[in-house]
């Protein structure tokens, strides 16, 4: 009796088992790594380098990398390292609420439209229709439209912050929309949905309680696409000189206003798009560690 | 088929119509004034008039029906008269650009050719390598060579276009002396014309660059496409059938794996052209072609809004169109899929 009580081990959450698949990807554990050694360098790196990104040291300008400033300085002296934090922090912050918002917006249209067999086909052609959409020349003219009202309302800087966060997140919820009303649509077909039904649940209910949880994968999956796309359009926008205000930096920004100098300061391009593609590549890896974990065909091989 | 064919063919024209709604209105929102130039010493209602005279005077609903008249029945007479010498689209209005007080149409076919070398050839290049990489670390999966492969397409696919750019401009153009054979221009030259052996080198050293960045970024996702598409077949039972009746593994893989796993891969290739085209925006402006995205780009910066509302719509039209040659293709090569 007590060796079979052994035996069986105590049951355990299935996160542990998508930890444990996802730890043998090499891959992406390094890259889990280097992401969150980025995002605690850029929330807790102007607390430890206490130059002001702003403060302009006009003696010191366009010096390379030295100890008083490890990443050199600019046309106008101002400290590059503490720069790219502040930068840092503008960037990843859309990008994590660009997410957010895309996230939100697919997650819904998603399971509404594959619940409710009357909302399907409007909202899905909805979807096809945003797909059809071309993004970047609308985003573009978006940011042109929005952006004098927006500063006038919100100032400049939460003005733009909103009016990106928005645009990204309203043109990028389409993918992960699909997904989702896929997976709802197979499980609505699944016995313990019919259980659920049967004790008379209501559709609130089912959706929060029963078809979320299973349709929680997919999301995963897609929030780190999402960030990965929502830091590369910002950064394509201010890049192409349509984002933030050239006084608050961000990655795209930097990368901007240094490709002027490329001629004579060719490492000053390098710092920001390092970090932009560092990044990306290291969200992109994660996801693709997710996808493996959380699929349960791989997952116990 | 052929009804499959003409019923999307039909659905695309109010898909068409909602698209060029929707940029029609986000534009009437603009806050620019096209009169915001004209000096202070020209009267109101002269100014009036100039504004009538550039089609702002009507209602909304009048001017969407006028644009989209321009562009779909006028345009498409100008280019037939261009062609045939005939007189259909004389004395009517055309789409006019705020900015030159020229044809709209005018302006962008004379951009069309930089941006179509630029952006055909870094597919064309894209596809080339893509799919034989594909190919390969599929059939070798987990080599090195798979290993190295999807590491480059992850870096091909993470890293974008505008830092890639940007980092070959420094390594090419600026690191390495101008004297040197592998120094490529940063800057590339509309004017020069490919009337000699030197001009045609001077051609494709500076086309080297743009094809390379754009073409970087397709191939990564089209081998990723290829490798998996390639990994779905590989396992099926049809392979192990063919080898066990003695087929050459060349001919297994190259013939059989290959022909099928290109299938989803053909769609993917069809449906990423639009996506070059966006991608194009970013490349032309590092490097400095005047083609579609530059156009575009300046029309926006100059509130140019005839101009930016036409190449917005000419970008939608892309995407339809590729969607739906995509759609079509997957129907005529995979028999199991037809759509009737």
């Amino acid at each position: 009796m007590t060796d079979i009580a052994q035996k069986a081990k105590a049951p355990r959450n299935q996160w542990w088992d998508i930890w444990a698949q996802f730890r043998t990807h090499k891959g992406a554990m390094i890259s889990l790594v280097i992401f969150f050694f980025i995002l605690f360098g850029v929330a807790f790196g102007s607390l430890l380098w206490s130059i002001d990104p702003t403060f302009i040291d006009i003696r010191a300008r366009n010096q390379g990398p030295s100890l008083t400033h490890p990443f050199g300085t600019d046309q106008l002296g101002r400290d590059t390292l503490a720069r790219m934090i502040k930068g840092g922090q503008t960037s990843l912050a859309v990008g994590l609420v660009a997410m957010l918002i895309a996230l939100f917006l697919g997650a819904f249209v998603g399971v509404v439209a594959g619940y409710f067999k009357r909302f399907d086909g409007p909202l899905m052609r909805l979807t096809d229709l945003f797909l059809a959409l071309p993004l970047l020349p609308l985003l573009l003219v978006m940011v042109m439209l929005f952006r004098q009202p927006l500063s006038a309302a919100f100032g400049p800087e939460t003005g733009i912050f909103i009016l990106m966060v928005c645009a990204i997140g309203i043109t990028s919820w389409m993918p992960t929309a699909r997904i989702v009303r896929g997976d709802v649509l197979a499980l609505k077909e699944r016995e313990f949905i019919l259980s659920a039904r049967s004790i008379g649940t209501s559709n609130t209910k089912m959706i929060t309680r029963h078809l979320l949880p299973n349709v929680m994968s997919p999301i995963m999956v897609s929030a780190t696409l999402g960030i990965a796309n929502a830091i590369i359009t910002e950064s394509a926008l201010s890049f192409l000189g349509l984002g933030f205000p050239p006084d608050f930096p961000t990655w795209g920004r930097l990368l901007f206003d240094s490709v002027a100098f490329m001629q004579q300061y060719p490492e000053r391009v390098m710092w920001p798009g390092v970090a932009i593609s560092l990044t990306v590549l290291s969200v992109n890896y994660i996801g693709d560690g997710l996808r493996d974990a959380l699929d349960p065909r791989i997952r116990g091989r | 088929m052929l009804s499959f064919t003409i019923r999307r063919l039909l659905l695309a024209v109010p898909t068409l119509l909602f698209i060029a709604l929707v940029i029609f209105s986000l534009l009437k929102l603009a806050p620019g004034d096209p009169m915001a130039q004209v000096p202070l010493t020209v009267p109101p209602e002269v100014k009036e008039r100039m504004r009538e005279a550039l089609g702002l005077g009507q209602p909304n609903h009048i001017q969407f029906y006028k644009w989209m008249v321009q562009f779909f029945i006028t345009e498409p007479q100008v280019i037939i008269d261009q062609m045939f010498g005939t007189t259909f689209a004389e004395g009517k209005q055309r789409v006019i650009s705020w900015q030159t007080r020229s044809p709209v149409m005018d302006i962008i076919w004379q951009r069309m050719p930089q941006t179509l070398w630029v952006v055909g050839l870094s597919y064309v290049v894209a596809v080339i390598i893509a799919v034989p990489i594909g190919v390969y670390s599929a059939y070798r999966q987990y080599s090195w060579f798979d290993q190295i492969g999807t590491f480059i397409s992850m870096i091909g696919f993470s890293v974008p276009t505008f830092f890639t750019g940007v980092l070959l401009i420094v390594i090419f153009s600026v690191l390495i002396s101008p004297d040197s054979f592998f120094w490529l221009p940063s800057i590339y030259d509309t004017t020069l014309v490919v009337d000699s052996w030197e001009n045609l080198g001077k051609q494709i050293r500076q086309m080297i660059m743009p094809v390379f960045v754009l073409a970087l970024y397709s191939a990564a996702q089209i081998s990723r496409f290829m490798r998996a598409s390639m990994l779905d077949n590989l396992n099926q039972d049809y392979v192990r059938t063919a080898r066990a009746k003695g087929l050459k593994e060349r001919s297994v893989v190259l013939v059989h794996v290959l022909r099928n796993s290109m299938i989803p891969v053909v769609t993917v290739i069809a449906l990423g052209v639009p996506n070059v085209f966006g991608g194009s925006l970013i490349t032309e402006q590092i490097f400095k072609v005047n083609g579609i995205g530059q156009l575009l780009i300046t029309a926006i910066q100059a509130n140019d809004l005839p101009m930016v509302q036409t190449i917005t719509f000419i970008f939608a039209i892309l995407i339809v169109v590729f969607n739906l040659i995509a759609d079509i293709l997957y129907g005529i090569l995979d028999p199991r899929i037809r759509y009737d």
